[in-house]
């Protein structure tokens, strides 16, 4: 199962361990791992189910490309990052 | 008289309450966004919208003395598959919320009753005191939403919503940019009511189209009802028959732009103004503070400065920092630069309460 990692960041606002899940794409991995956290989707992804605008998600060292649908793949020991997309200052 | 308010900031919601003198008696939030808090008298909850920017709006619910707790939030539908919506610009519309711009309690007969209007400009209404949230589908469908702009922000939204003390089942909307909006049957069919007013920043020939009107934020008086006020991207504007007629009030001094109005809530001829330099500077003219009164309908205003700074003063007051409490002789205000005054002569003296808060989006009297 893929392993993942929140920014701790989120930790003020929300309980957001690292979790795993199994899934063929960052949206099934994720989905599997708030279907046991729910109150977390709301804070990394939007009512449309995308990926929040200042929000970034690395998988195995890579900047994941579909940030709509999240169908990047992933495999059964990749490590997924969320983390906020800083940028600058 | 009222003794305690709201005011959120960028940085936290703190309570201001009077003690022996106006003191912060509470701070909330320390370091998130809260950009609107309301009270809701009817059950005591108070509510708070949270914009944490990276993780997205949120909203929470307390009573007073007790902690707080993040309920839903209001959220669009699933997007119909391949939708592009754009605005009146032709930039395209998201279809998540993006702030909650408007929170305010429906009617003493309509318990639990609370409507939202955000950024991307949409109404929500909830009927259990925020526990869920509907999108008012009604006003989104209609064909003239779609010509909505975006003005101060980037998308448009709906700003100010009025519920009319008469029947609960009126309802005003303010819209930034798409004019003033009324249901009469809580929210099942809505009607455009802007003739008057006057979108200087568009050719001439569009300049009064209703349904493009940059409202900065719509005031309704409670004893007289039929007297709404605007503060108007152009300027001022009064309204005389229920907000359905607008006649736009010249020659304001030292400016008629601003984002905040406070109407008298038994007086429908006396209402308040934050006055700044139009529109693409935005700081008090000269840079001395000053708020302006009308107690004759506009036809004549006081600039009322006594207690506010006199020089090197650059605060803009956003449309929900002016407020007014019951008995229609406090009023406070609160500042981008985190200045936040009070009075309790109508205006015609202001203290500071303090002038290092942050900034400040909303002040509301509890």
């Amino acid at each position: 199962m893929a392993h993942v990692v929140f920014t701790p960041n989120l930790r003020r606002h929300v309980d957001c361990p690292d979790a795993e899940a199994p899934g063929a794409t960052v949206g099934e991995v994720l989905d599997g791992v708030f279907g046991v956290n729910e109150p977390l989707r709301g804070y990394v992804l939007d009512e449309q189910g995308g990926l929040r605008k200042h929000m970034g998600i690395i998988v195995d060292g890579t900047v994941i490309s579909d940030r709509r649908r999240l169908s990047d793949s992933v495999r059964p020991d990749s490590r997924i990052y969320v983390l906020q997309a800083l940028s600058g200052g | 008289m009222s003794g305690e308010m709201l005011v959120s900031t960028r940085k936290g919601l703190f309570t201001v309450a009077k003690n022996g003198g106006w003191k912060i008696d509470d701070a909330a939030f320390l370091g998130d966004n809260v950009t609107l808090a309301l009270n809701d008298r009817r059950s005591g909850y108070q509510y708070a919208a949270l914009d944490h920017g990276h993780f997205g709006v949120k909203m929470h619910r307390r009573k007073p003395d007790e902690a707080w707790q993040e309920i839903a939030v209001p959220a669009f539908p699933e997007k119909p598959e391949g939708l592009v919506e754009t605005d009146g610009w032709g930039n395209e519309l998201p279809w998540t919320v993006k702030r909650v711009w408007a929170l305010e309690a429906g009617g003493p007969d309509q318990d639990g009753l609370i409507w939202c209007g955000t950024l991307p400009g949409a109404l929500f209404v909830s009927h259990d005191h925020g526990e869920s949230w509907q999108w008012v589908k009604s006003l989104w469908d209609e064909p003239s939403r779609k010509r909505w702009m975006g003005g101060g922000a980037d998308w448009p939204g709906i700003h100010s919503i009025c519920v009319d003390p008469r029947d609960s089942n009126i309802v005003r909307l303010g819209v930034s940019c798409g004019g003033i909006w009324r249901t009469r049957d809580c929210g099942k069919t809505w009607q455009l009511t802007a003739n008057g007013m006057r979108a200087e920043f568009l050719p001439p020939e569009q300049a009064g189209d209703p349904e493009v009107q940059d409202a900065h934020l719509l005031a309704q008086c409670r004893d007289e009802p039929d007297r709404f006020w605007v503060q108007h991207h152009n300027g001022i504007f009064r309204s005389d028959d229920a907000a359905v007629n607008w006649t736009e009030i010249h020659d304001v001094k030292p400016s008629g732009f601003g984002f905040a109005v406070a109407v008298h809530p038994q007086d429908g001829d006396t209402a308040w103004f934050v006055p700044g330099i139009k529109d693409e500077k935005r700081y008090p003219v000269d840079g001395k503070l000053v708020v302006t009164r009308t107690r004759d309908a506009g036809k004549s205003f006081d600039i009322l400065d006594k207690g506010l700074p006199a020089e090197h003063a650059y605060d803009v007051v956003y449309r929900h920092a002016l407020t007014i409490d019951d008995t229609g002789n406090h009023l406070a205000f609160g500042s981008t630069t985190g200045g936040l005054w009070l009075t309790e002569d109508s205006g015609e003296g202001w203290q500071e309460v303090s002038h290092t808060l942050p900034p400040i989006h909303a002040v509301r009297w509890n």
